[in-house]
């Protein structure tokens, strides 16, 4: 266990009053819903009760709670393939997410999507990508879009470090420069894209440097640190809100399972993995914190990783008792 | 008599691209993951041990870069080996391939040449949805400038990667992600199949099946089936779909009268109706007892659910289904 420095409470102390022992209770409970979610996931998966491939966010937790919280009811969210956790966290029922990956016709895309396509449209979350910074320039028609129907919504969209490597990425954020559209770029740094490491990919520091090449300010914070994320998506959000325009936000975590379940991880070793695991893990860190500051209990703490166990032992049996989609159906869906 | 030496088609890749590094300085690969990753499909698998990060380069995620980069070193004498990780994503590498790679040689009166391959697989068949299942081949096809080649077998994978890496224009490669692991005798010599011949893989009189990559596989498969029930079929496999080597299936319809074609990607718009438009246009139109059928994906993105992914492209029992009623006469 971590010892929590004096200053780091102090750090967060007026974050903390604000959100209150309910809302911060919540978000850790988010955190262990997700990790559950995805850990079930890949144990369906070696089980063979789901096929295709899939890409675990497991580590990464505080990154997408810490966002999602961040933003309003109404606000738009793009993501991409590692989004079960961004997904969960802006609210989608574990249910019809497990029903989904599972193929099912519950599923949020009735099992024609997958994993790597979640979207939940009613609630604004536009989806995940198989496409890598393929949510990106998307993001800059959502902006637009509420810059023309003059409403106050953000639009959130997650990427990773890879993503920040393809045209998509630059001309989506002069765009959104140029045309002061409310949108939050996070990009969320795991350090490695499949197995290239950042430093490999990039020749400059940190990633929000390159915000700076397009006149929007750049921030980068610790990504598996939850009211961290928060803080700076709240910011980011509000400017967005007040109509000054979009930022670049890069929040460095760590993956901690393969890239899909078909990497050997040959290109890092896993001392660095147990590393990160053991001094950064950000559902660690975030219950330590409440401890500390006695939000919550010990036994609270046990109890919400019971309680997302149960969450997902419910969501497979949903799956499980949900029928496929039938056959005759396949020509549905191509077009409005 | 010695055992025929076997090897899978990632297996038969990359002993070709060993052999041609190990021969020509000029050739080197390019791609996302292809380093300690292997490729996502394991096709590079240990290349970088043996001729090291300078001639086998990790890209970071940029398929408009891979693609220019590849261009840009074969205009001025490398012989690059580009990688696309799945066909999908070679749509962010359009510009680079339609309106450079194709076109360069033409608009500078023939005095520059691009010789490059873009491998990538395409297909279906592993649950990885709308996103990573494209069979794009025939938009490449389209396009003045490049060549289009697709094998089915480990054999011709070595061979016509082999042609097409010494031949001296821009060539997009369709591997197939379920091919990867079939096996096949494949030898050791640097052989080469070369470009833009039309293969007849089994004989048969009743009906000429012409399919692609994986659908060349299915199509044997049905033939043993039909075969059981007194029906031959006549199996042929383009291997290159541009430029056309359109002769030995247009002499196989004037033999059976029936002609099928068989493909993985959608069937508006694709190889298809050029193939059964080739028939129709030739000789063997005169000797045609069926109408010509094709026999192709739905028109719809690929399916996530397992059952609804398997019912969106041929499978050997449509194959068969489609061959018995063709050469039954119930159209
Ligand atoms: C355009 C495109 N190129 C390549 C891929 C294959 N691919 C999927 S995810 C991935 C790595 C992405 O890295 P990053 O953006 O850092 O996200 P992470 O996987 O680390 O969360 C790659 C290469 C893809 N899906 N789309
Ligand atoms: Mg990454």
């Amino acid at each position: 266990m971590i010892q929590l420095s004096q200053d780091v409470i102090q750090r967060y102390h007026d974050l903390i009053e604000t959100l209150g022992p309910e809302a911060l209770k919540m978000m850790l409970q988010e955190m262990h819903t997700i990790r559950a979610f995805e850990e079930r996931a890949e144990q369906l998966y070696m089980q063979g009760k789901v096929h295709g491939t899939m890409h675990l966010s497991i580590g990464q937790e505080a990154t997408a709670v810490g966002a999602a919280n961040a933003m309003q009811e109404g606000d738009y969210l793009l993501n991409h393939h590692r989004g079960h956790g961004h997904c969960m966290a802006w609210g989608a029922d574990p249910n019809r997410m497990m029903a989904e990956f599972m193929g099912k016709e519950t599923g949020y895309c009735r099992g024609r999507g997958g994993s790597m396509h979640i979207a939940d449209v009613e609630s604004n979350n536009l989806g995940a990508n198989g496409i890598v910074a393929g949510g990106i320039p998307i993001a800059v028609g959502v902006g637009l879009s509420i810059k023309m129907r003059r409403t106050s919504q953000v639009c959130l969209v997650i990427f990773g470090d890879g993503a920040a490597n393809e045209g998509a990425f630059h001309e989506a954020l002069n765009m959104a420069s140029i045309w002061t559209l409310p949108i939050v770029f996070l990009c969320e740094n795991n350090q490695y894209a499949m197995s290239m490491p950042v430093e490999k990919a990039f020749n400059i520091e940190k990633i929000s440097q390159r915000a700076a090449a397009y006149g929007l300010p750049g921030v980068t914070v610790d990504g598996n640190d939850v009211l961290a994320v928060y803080s700076a998506v709240s910011q980011a959000a509000a400017r967005a809100r007040r109509g000054e325009g979009a930022t670049l936000v890069e929040a460095k975590t760590y993956r901690y399972k393969g890239h899909s379940k078909s990497d050997k991880q040959a290109y890092r070793s896993r001392e660095e993995v147990r590393y990160w695991q053991e001094n950064f893990d950000p559902i660690m860190r975030f219950t330590n914190l409440l401890l500390m500051v006695g939000v919550i209990t010990e036994t609270e703490a046990a109890q919400m990783r019971e309680r997302a166990v149960a969450i997902i032992d419910e969501a497979v049996a949903f799956s499980e008792a949900s029928p496929a989609p039938n056959v005759a159906d396949i020509m549905d869906g191509v077009y409005a | 008599m010695p055992e025929l030496r076997e090897l899978t088609y990632a297996e038969a890749l990359r002993e070709c691209m060993r052999q041609l590094m190990e021969e020509d300085e000029r050739v080197f690969l390019i791609g996302e993951d292809i380093g300690v990753y292997g490729g996502a499909f394991g096709v590079t698998a240990g290349l970088i041990d043996l001729f090291g990060a300078e001639r086998v380069i990790d890209t970071p995620i940029s398929e408009a870069g891979i693609a220019g980069a590849c261009i840009g070193a074969a205009l001025t004498g490398m012989r690059p080996i580009g990688e696309i990780q799945f066909m999908d994503f070679v749509t962010l590498s359009m510009e680079q391939l339609v309106l450079q790679a194709a076109k360069v040689r033409f608009m500078f009166g023939g005095k520059a040449s691009v010789p490059m391959v873009l491998r990538m697989p395409g297909g279906s068949g592993t649950g990885a949805a709308a996103q990573h299942s494209e069979s794009l081949e025939n938009w490449f096809v389209h396009v003045p400038g490049l060549k289009v080649v697709m094998p089915s077998t480990p054999y011709d994978a070595k061979g016509l990667l082999r042609a097409s890496v010494l031949d001296n224009n821009p060539v997009i490669f369709v591997e197939h992600k379920l091919l990867y692991k079939t096996k096949g005798h494949v030898p050791e010599d640097r052989y080469i199949v070369p470009l833009s011949q039309t293969k007849v893989v089994r004989e048969g009189k009743h009906l000429t099946v012409v399919a692609t990559s994986i659908m060349v596989v299915r199509a044997l498969q049905a033939a043993e089936e039909l075969a059981k029930e007194g029906i031959e079929l006549e199996v042929i496999d383009p291997r290159t779909l541009k430029p056309l080597d359109d002769a030995p299936i247009i002499e196989s319809v004037k033999k059976t009268g029936r002609a099928l074609v068989v493909h993985e990607a959608v069937e508006m718009g694709g190889f298809g109706g050029e193939i059964v438009a080739r028939i129709a246009a030739s000789e063997a139109f005169d000797y045609l007892e069926a109408p010509i059928r094709r026999l192709a994906g739905l028109d719809i993105p690929i399916p996530y659910n397992r059952e609804l992914e398997y019912h969106a492209v041929p499978q050997v029992e449509s194959i068969v289904r489609e061959a018995r009623k063709l050469v039954r006469g119930e159209y």
